[in-house]
Formats: C-alpha cells, sequence, structure tokens
C-alpha cells in the first residue's frame, strides 16, 4: 500500500483517467443524441433516460447479482423511455423540446421513485479490464483500470460513423433528418425512422446511465448525472454531429470533470466553481468560432429544430 | 414553428388556461367526501412534530441521519406523531411547508433541518406563529434580535473528527491524510481543522489536504477528489459531503484507508473502515420530545435556545474501529474520547497558527467547544493543505 | 353558430387531458399503495381547497410567470430558448449589486433600481444569446443551455468568493439588502408583490405581441426569416429586442427572489424556476396569458408536493412522477385539434373523420 505521490503528474494523470471513466456515460449519452439528432428529433429527455437506466442497472445488479444483466435492463430502460418520447414529439404540434423537458421531470420522478430502495445497498459492479499490470504505480495502474463499457462505446463511435456513411439504413437516417420531403419522395416511412432512431438513441442513453451506477463512480444516488445527460446534447453540436468526433468531445468533458479536484491536490486552490464551468464555456466558444450566418454548421441535420 | 398558430390563438388559449385550473379543482373535489381519517383526534397530549429535509430521506448521509432521529423518537414514545417532508428546496417552499404542517397537520414543534432555512425563512414563520417552537439544526439564535419560539441545536461532531485524526494519523504510512469537503463554510473548516489537530497531536508532521467539490452532493466530483488524493499518495480519506457513499467505496477500490461521516458506513469499506463521526439525532430529538412532554417550552425560557452537545450530551457517536487500526491508536482514541466525556479536553487551546503562518488563537486562549467564535471559523489550521477562498 | 364548437374544443380538450392524467396519477398512488380518492382530496386541499392554501399555489406561480416569458417571448420569433434559468440567476445578482449600490438612496428608488438592474443583467444574458443567434448562427436553444450553467458557476463562484458577505456563515451569501429595501407582501395576503409583476408583464408581453405592429413583425418574423428579410424588416434587431425582453422578465423574476424572498443573492436562487417555466411556456403554447395560469396550474402541483408526503406516506419523488404525467398528457393533448368530429363545424360535414388515435 505503498502510494508514491505523483505530484503535478498528478494532473495529467486525473484528467486521462477521468476521461476514461467520467468520459463513458457522456460517450454514450452523446452517441444516442448522436442518431436521435440525425433523424432530425432533439431529445432532451435523456438526462431522464440517463437517471432512469441508472437505477435500474443498479436495482437489477443488486436483486439479480449480475451486472451485465442490469447493464441489459438499463438498456430496456432507455428503448421504453425512447418509445415514449418518439411517439409523443412526433404528433402534430407536439414540440419536441417540451416534451423532453416533461420527460426529464417524469424520468428523473419514476427513477426517483423506484430508487429509493437501492440507495443504501451496494450492487456488484462491473468488472474492469486492468491494462496497468505492467506498471508499478498503484495510481497509474488505477488509472488503467478500464470499463469494458467504455471500450464498447469506444467501438460504436467508428461503427455509427460507418452506418450513417455507409449503409442504407443510416442513409434513410440522413435524409429523413435533413429533407423529410426528399425522404417522403423515397418512399421512406419518416414516423418509423425517427421512432427507431429515438428509440436506439434512448437505448444508448440508458446504457450510459449504467456507467454512471455499475462503474463510475459506481453507486445509485439521486445526484448521480449532475446535468450530464443535458450537457451531452451540448456535446453532439459541438462535435457536429460527428459519431468519432463525440468519442473526443466525451473523453475531453469527461476530463474536464477530473480537473477541479486534480488541480486542488496539487495546491491550485482558487476558481474551482469556473474550472467546472470550463467545459461550458468552452462548448459555447467554439460554438462562436465555428458557426457563421453564411453556411450551415456542418454536419447539422437540415429538419432540426423545425416542426417538421 | 410555423404561422399557423398565429390565428385563432388568444381566445382559445386563455379559455384553456382558464378551464385548465379550475377543471383541475373540480376534478380533485370527487375525491373529498372519501378521506377523513387523515388528521385530528388523537390522545390530549399528544405532540406532532414536523420534521423537514433538504434532500431525500435516504442519502447516506446528512439528510438520512435526522431522519432516522425522528423515527427514533416515534419509535420510543408512544404520544409522538411526526409529520415528515423531503426533498424542499430553501426558499417560499419551507416557508409553505410549515405552513401546512402548523395549519393542517396541527404540528406545535417543528426541526427544519437544513442551515439555509434558518434566514429570512424560518425566522419569518416564527413571528407568525409565536405558539409554535422551531427548533433549527446548526443556526445561531442571537438574544434579542430572534424571536423567543426560536432555537438552534447542533452538535461537536468535530470532537469525533479530532478522534478520527487520532486514528488516522497512528494508520496512515504516508503521513499524509485527505478532506473532500463541500463548501469552505465553518462548518466544514472546523471539522478539517479538529481532524488535523487530533492527527498532529500524535504525529506532528501529518499533514491534510483539503478539497472544496463546490457543492453538497457531486458524486464523480466526489470520486474524482477521492482519486486525486489517492495518486497524490494520500492514504487515509474523510469527508463532509452530503453523502460520503462514494468517498467510502472510492477510497476502498483504491486501497486506501477510509473514515466515515453523518453514519456509520463500515458496510461500505469492510477492510480499510478505521472509524467514523456519526451523528445521534435519536437521543437529541428525543431530549427535546421529553422537554415538550412535560410542559417545557422556548418562550418562557424553561427549554434553553443554544442547544450544543458533544459526545457528553449524546450527540455523535463514534463507529466501530475497523481491522486496520492498531492498538496504540485505540488506546489514544479511548484516552481521548474519555477527556471529551469528562470535559477535560479543548482542541482549540492556543497557540494555534493557521496555514498561512497567522496565528488564530493565541496562545494566551482556550477555545472551549461552546464558544461561539469557533462557529465563525473562517481559516485552515496549520498542516492543511488548502485554502478558504473558492 | 361557427365558434361554438371550437370554443368547446378549446375548453374539453385540456380538460380531458387533465382528468385523463389526474386519472393515470391515481393509478400510479394506488399501485404505489395510497387511496387514489384520498390523493385527489389531499392535492385539493393542498392547492385550491382555502384562500390559505390557495395562497401557497399562487406564491410558487409568480417566479414562474416571470420565468416562462423568457421561453415565450422568443418563441414568436421561432426561437427555443430554455436559459430561463441562467437569466434569473443573473438578474438575482445584478438586483443585489444594485440594491448594495443605491442602499443610502429612498426604498424606492431602491426597489426601481433594483428591478431595473435585475431587468438589465437578465436581459443582457439573454440579448447575447439572441446576438449569438444573429450575427454567428450560434442555436439559440443550446447556447441559452450552457449559459444556464455558466450563470450558475459565475453565482456560486462570486457568493463565494468576490460578493460573500463574511458573516454568512454556513449558507455562502452576499451582503443583505436592507430590510426597508426590500418588497413587502400585497395587503390582506402573505403573497409577495412578484405576483402583481408576473401577472403585469404577462399582460403587456400580451399586449405587445398581439395588438402592436412590433408584435406584428414579430410574429411575422417568426413565421418565414427569409420573406421577413425581403419585406425589409429588421430581423437582428428584432431578434435581439426580443431576447433582450425574455431575459429582462426573468432578470425581474430573479429581482423578484432577492427582493421579495431571500433579501440576498446565494445558491437559493438556483431552485429550478427555469426549467418549469420552459414547460409552462410551452403548454401554454407561448400564450403569455395563458402562460400565467398554467402557472398557477403548476403551482398549484408544487403546492400539493408536501402534502403527498406528509398524509399518504408517499416518497417524495411523487410530486415529479405528477408533474411529469401532467405536462405528458396535455402536450400529448395539443395534438388532437380537429381529431374530434363532434367538434367538426356541422356546415362541413367531413366525409371522412378521421379517427380519434390515428397517427399522421
Amino acid at each position: 500500500m505503498a502510494t508514491e505521490a505523483l505530484g503535478w503528474w498528478g494532473v495529467p494523470l486525473a484528467i486521462a483517467a477521468g476521461m476514461m471513466r467520467g468520459g463513458t456515460p457522456f460517450l454514450f449519452v452523446s452517441l444516442g443524441e448522436c442518431l436521435t439528432e440525425k433523424s432530425g428529433k432533439i431529445n432532451l429527455g435523456l438526462e431522464g433516460t440517463l437517471l432512469m437506466g441508472a437505477m435500474s442497472a443498479y436495482a437489477i445488479s443488486y436483486l439479480t447479482g449480475s451486472p451485465w444483466l442490469g447493464v441489459i435492463a438499463a438498456g430496456l430502460a432507455g428503448v421504453i423511455f425512447g418509445l415514449i418520447h418518439g411517439w409523443l414529439s412526433q404528433q402534430p404540434r407536439v414540440n419536441d423540446v417540451a416534451v423532453g423537458i416533461a420527460m426529464i421531470i417524469f424520468g428523473s420522478g419514476i427513477a426517483f421513485f423506484l430508487g429509493k430502495p437501492f440507495i443504501q445497498p451496494s450492487a456488484p459492479q462491473l468488472a474492469t479490464i486492468n491494462l496497468g499490470a505492467w506498471s508499478s504505480l498503484p495510481p497509474v495502474q488505477s488509472a488503467l483500470q478500464i470499463s469494458p463499457l467504455f471500450l464498447l462505446g469506444v467501438a460504436i463511435a467508428p461503427l455509427m460513423h460507418w452506418f450513417f456513411q455507409s449503409t442504407r439504413w443510416g442513409l434513410f437516417i440522413r435524409a429523413v433528418g435533413d429533407s423529410p420531403e426528399a425522404a417522403r419522395a423515397m418512399g421512406v416511412s419518416i414516423f418509423k425512422v425517427r421512432m427507431l432512431s429515438v428509440v436506439a438513441g434512448s437505448f444508448l442513453a440508458g446504457i450510459g446511465g449504467a456507467s454512471l451506477s455499475l462503474y463510475y463512480p459506481g453507486l445509485w444516488s439521486e445526484r448521480v448525472s449532475s446535468g450530464q445527460g443535458l450537457m451531452a446534447v451540448a456535446l453532439v453540436i459541438f462535435a457536429h454531429w460527428n459519431p468519432i468526433q463525440c468519442l473526443w468531445a466525451s473523453l475531453l468533458f469527461g476530463g474536464a470533470q477530473a480537473l477541479g479536484p486534480a488541480l486542488q491536490s496539487v495546491g491550485i486552490e482558487q476558481g474551482y466553481y469556473l474550472f467546472n464551468a470550463a467545459p461550458y464555456v468552452l462548448t459555447l466558444l467554439i460554438m462562436i468560432i465555428t458557426c457563421s450566418p453564411k453556411r450551415t454548421l456542418s454536419g447539422a441535420p437540415g429538419a432540426l429544430g423545425t416542426d417538421t | 414553428m410555423s404561422n399557423r398558430k398565429l390565428l385563432h390563438l388568444s381566445r382559445r388559449q386563455v379559455i384553456r388556461g382558464l378551464l385548465a385550473t379550475t377543471a383541475f379543482g373540480i376534478t380533485a373535489r370527487f375525491g373529498t367526501g372519501c378521506s377523513s381519517a387523515e388528521g385530528g383526534g388523537g390522545a390530549t397530549d399528544q405532540v406532532t412534530m414536523g420534521f423537514i429535509y433538504v434532500g431525500p430521506k435516504d442519502d447516506y448521509g446528512y439528510n438520512q441521519a435526522h431522519a432516522e432521529g425522528a423515527a427514533g423518537v416515534v419509535e420510543s414514545f408512544d404520544w409522538v406523531k411526526i409529520v415528515e417532508e423531503a426533498s424542499v428546496p430553501e426558499t417560499t417552499a419551507v416557508e409553505e411547508s410549515m405552513r401546512s404542517m402548523i395549519d393542517i397537520d396541527g404540528a406545535t414543534v417543528l426541526f427544519p433541518t437544513s442551515f439555509g432555512y434558518f434566514d429570512p425563512h424560518i425566522l419569518k414563520l416564527a413571528e407568525e406563529y409565536p405558539d409554535v417552537q422551531f427548533f433549527h439544526c446548526g443556526g445561531l439564535y442571537q438574544e434579542g434580535t430572534h424571536p423567543v419560539n426560536v432555537a438552534s441545536y447542533f452538535g461537536y461532531i468535530d470532537e469525533a473528527q479530532y478522534i478520527a485524526g487520532i486514528v488516522a494519523a497512528h494508520t496512515s504510512k504516508t503521513g499524509k491524510l485527505g478532506f473532500i469537503g463541500a463548501k469552505p463554510i465553518p462548518q466544514v473548516l472546523r471539522n478539517i481543522n479538529s481532524f488535523t489537530l487530533g492527527a498532529r497531536s500524535v504525529k506532528p508532521e501529518v499533514t491534510t489536504q483539503a478539497i472544496f467539490t463546490g457543492d453538497w452532493a457531486l458524486p464523480v466530483k466526489e470520486a474524482e477528489a477521492a482519486n486525486s488524493m489517492a495518486d497524490q499518495g494520500i492514504d487515509v480519506l474523510t469527508c463532509h459531503v452530503d453523502s460520503p457513499k462514494v468517498v467510502m467505496e472510492t477510497a476502498e477500490k483504491r486501497g486506501i484507508f477510509s473514515s466515515g461521516y453523518h453514519a456509520d458506513q463500515t458496510a461500505l469499506a469492510p477492510k480499510g473502515y478505521l472509524t467514523g463521526a456519526e451523528w445521534d439525532w435519536t437521543s437529541v430529538y428525543s431530549k427535546i420530545a421529553e422537554d415538550i412532554h412535560a410542559g417545557k417550552n422556548l418562550m418562557d425560557g424553561s427549554i434553553p435556545h443554544i442547544l450544543r452537545g458533544g459526545l457528553a450530551e449524546g450527540f455523535w457517536k463514534l463507529s466501530e474501529y475497523g481491522p486496520a487500526v492498531s492498538e496504540q491508536a485505540k488506546q489514544d482514541a479511548e484516552a481521548a474520547k474519555a477527556a471529551f466525556m469528562d470535559g477535560s479536553m479543548v482542541i482549540y487551546n492556543g497557540e494555534i497558527k493557521d496555514n498561512t503562518g497567522a496565528v488564530v488563537v493565541e496562545a494566551s486562549q482556550s477555545l472551549k467547544q461552546q464558544d461561539p467564535v469557533l462557529e465563525q471559523m473562517n481559516y485552515l489550521v496549520e498542516g492543511v493543505i488548502g485554502s478558504v477562498a473558492s | 353558430m361557427v365558434a361554438h364548437r371550437k370554443t368547446l374544443e378549446s375548453i374539453c380538450i385540456p380538460v380531458g387531458a387533465l382528468a385523463f392524467s389526474l386519472v393515470l396519477f391515481g393509478a400510479f398512488c394506488a399501485a404505489a399503495g395510497a387511496n387514489p380518492f384520498g390523493v385527489y382530496a389531499s392535492i385539493w386541499k393542498a392547492a385550491f381547497g382555502s384562500w390559505s392554501t390557495f395562497q401557497n399555489t399562487l406564491i410558487r406561480a409568480s417566479p414562474l410567470m416571470l420565468s416562462a416569458l423568457c421561453t415565450a417571448l422568443p418563441a414568436r420569433l421561432g426561437l427555443v430558448i430554455i436559459g430561463n434559468e441562467g437569466a434569473l440567476v443573473v438578474g438575482g445578482l445584478g438586483a443585489v449589486a444594485a440594491g448594495l449600490a443605491l442602499s443610502t438612496a429612498p426604498p424606492t428608488v431602491v426597489q426601481i433600481g433594483m428591478a431595473l438592474a435585475g431587468m438589465a443583467a437578465g436581459g443582457l444574458w439573454i440579448g447575447a444569446v439572441g446576438a449569438l443567434r444573429h450575427y454567428r448562427a450560434v442555436n439559440e436553444t443550446i447556447s441559452s443551455l450552457l449559459m444556464n450553467y455558466i450563470a450558475i458557476a459565475l453565482l456560486n463562484h462570486l457568493v463565494g468568493g468576490p460578493m460573500r458577505d463574511p458573516s454568512s456563515l454556513n449558507k455562502p451569501s452576499t451582503y443583505p439588502i436592507a430590510e426597508i429595501n426590500m418588497l413587502g407582501s400585497i395587503p390582506g395576503t402573505r403573497i409577495h408583490y412578484g405576483l402583481i409583476y408576473g401577472l403585469i408583464a404577462c399582460a403587456i408581453a400580451y399586449f405587445l405581441i398581439q395588438r402592436t405592429t412590433f408584435g406584428f413583425a414579430a410574429r411575422t418574423a417568426g413565421g418565414n426569416i427569409r420573406a421577413a428579410r425581403i419585406a425589409g424588416l429588421p430581423v437582428g434587431k428584432l431578434t435581439m429586442a426580443i431576447c433582450f425582453l425574455a431575459g429582462s422578465c426573468a432578470g425581474l423574476a430573479g429581482m423578484v427572489e432577492v427582493a421579495a424572498v431571500h433579501g440576498r443573492a446565494n445558491e437559493s436562487l438556483n431552485a429550478n424556476y427555469g426549467y418549469g417555466g420552459i414547460l409552462v411556456a410551452f403548454i401554454a403554447r407561448h400564450n403569455p396569458l395563458a402562460a400565467a395560469l398554467v402557472s398557477i396550474m403548476l403551482g398549484g402541483i408544487l403546492a400539493s408536493g408536501g402534502i403527498l408526503q406528509r398524509s399518504h406516506n408517499l416518497p417524495d419523488a411523487t410530486v415529479l412522477v405528477f408533474q411529469g404525467l401532467v405536462f405528458l398528457v396535455v402536450l400529448f393533448s395539443e395534438s388532437l385539434y380537429g381529431k374530434f368530429a363532434i367538434f367538426k363545424e356541422p356546415i362541413v360535414k367531413a366525409p371522412s373523420a378521421p379517427a380519434v388515435t390515428a397517427v399522421v
């Protein structure tokens, strides 16, 4: 247990570890949101889905003793919420932003309500893959305890990119998101495509919740997400609706969460509230720099934010 | 957004809104006849106590400790009835909750347990309801300025942190301890300082790293803070946040020691848990309930307005020592405990310097726990690495 | 008569939606082991049952009215702004700064100063969102969401450091504004003047949007930006003006929280009035007068949260479920207009009355 101090090296290490640990939920939620938005709908309700996923994963893992069953339960909870959102937000005169906010309230309400008995117990956690065995330093070993969910997310990102670029279904989704009229002319059912996109996106967000409760920080409490689901919506725009860039952006946001505490641990004590706000400021700045009234944002689905 | 809603909109919308409100009431009215079981009745000497929590009742921390205290009172006395409300924000909402407890449920004693309820909310209600007694956790009652039906209670749980510091210093191999706090406020600073003073009373070279997360419940930040400290070679962690679960579990995962807060967290860290500072609100609430049942009250001064206490008064208890605690550590800890019990121990005994080198307690001073100066603490003592600025 | 059936429709659909959501919630409570009829009775008692409890509802409704306008006004331009929370927070900060700076002036001056400062701060905050939208084409929904987090961090930073009153011990706060400068209650009630501000703001906003050329221009631009440009409307100025007004309404809500409730700025400013306001605006379909009434409905739901815990042993999350159900069902009910044959004007004699559950 003789741990050596890392000093300033602790900051980059903490950020690197934070990227992988804290970035995993961002990764899943942002991939889910990316898929949803590509089809032309926005789902702010993923915050509620994330909480519901975290709660169901923890509860099922505790009740059955199998964390992977928990992950599946989280995904299924996501599917149910996705069905509600996908169906409701496609009714005439119903705005998807409004449904999303109502779903945050409803989803967190259900998750808190059902989650009461699971705050106290400790549920079995997902086993980690330890890539740090080569190092003699415990901090490095700990930082390289990688969640299989993180690897899964890393694998899904290029897969989704390929899916959008090179498959027929990917083309349908992009067509529906970019110009619904053209898609309709192609004979694609806009309702079905959007429904499937929202449901699949919500499924991923549910898994993101499982990563919160079964990997890091590894517990169920009502404050476990603290706004990460909402942030993922901004993250997708930061990533220009590109799944691979969602991966980088999630790592960045995950690392940013570790920045404040890591700086304090090496003696930079002041301004932690401002450090904590760093990801938001950064996203805003990048949006200001990359957006322009002359052209639309590259990758932005044309129908996003319209009532079509 | 299209322009189709521009027309035909005003009248329809307004009528709709209007009806929405009335209909809401009318539909609810259908049920009126069916429930008369609530409220009313009961023995003549029944005391109805209202408890208000700022977060969920089962957070494995601050709110849960109070809720368990409340439940303990009901168990002990059959003449006590409690009404509870959780997740009440520190806004007009808490005023309305207190009012409903008084007007609808007939509560005569209220325990709004969050610090932020005090000013202005409790003070406002206390003036409005002079016959209801308000016991507030953590605030500082000021004779003459505040209404006479208000009291403030809090425990010197930093005594327990002092003992936890002794145990931590004995157990630590690196001599570096870590403390994760929510905000640099007096209650938190006092715990950090007492923990450090306790540790340095047995090993003067020990340091405590303080990290503030910025809010009372931020599980991801708390886990990051715990990991950062472990990376820096810190091998005993304790905390003052609403729910210490994540800190205890992260410490256990990292193979370092932990010391609990608010409630017993042994189960979360079976290997590394050393001891912990636990509230014992049941004893406090039972005492107040008995006083009130016996006809005492705040208004005539038969119950004091400032209720404070430490180990001797039963405000806190210590978790069982974990397996890693040495005999020597136990001996020193028990000795300190005995000194707290008989009142001979003074934690803030001059001269004490803060971590910038300024003297904060003069050599001639010996600040007893009851000293209100300690409740305004705004420094970190020598040996703490950290800053009180946010 | 042509209008009657339409009116009837606009009465029946929301009433039906509310009734249906109450049935759903009753079923939920029954599943949780509470008597649904007892629950209805309690909700009624706690929210509307007597003048005293109705005041509770109104107190909770007043910040929502002002906050809702922050979403409702820009919606007329086709902008979806969700930065209510942030504007409210900076409005509160601005108000407290003004209140402290003017502390020696007569109370009326201080109060006006605080209101103006709060409105200016909130207005500039959302005005910036509008400017970014117009000059840089930055998506206003996302930028306003980000600005919420930035505002809250700013509040925490200022309250914990530069603006902190050292005597605010365990709850870091700014220095308090003097008691004499606080907004009082409406005589004979315990409701603070925020309710009046909210009602007046809603009325003004309604008048502005529906009855003035400015409002007409905004609505036109909201219908079709390109057409509005061709018609020579100053779209940029309109955007920023509307966003400024929207932000100043939320800023005023922040000022009311400071000047009528807390007397100082601290983390309690961030009490979810923002997100509540967004929902109110959408449910009211961005009509300011309807927003006032929907606020009262939401106030009633919030007011009933306590009694569900106290009298029915339901956990604190129940009120969230209740709120969520009501909003989801009411949002859904929007899609039902024109779907019931009974509300069709008889002259039309629609040959193919669409089925109730038809999906477009």
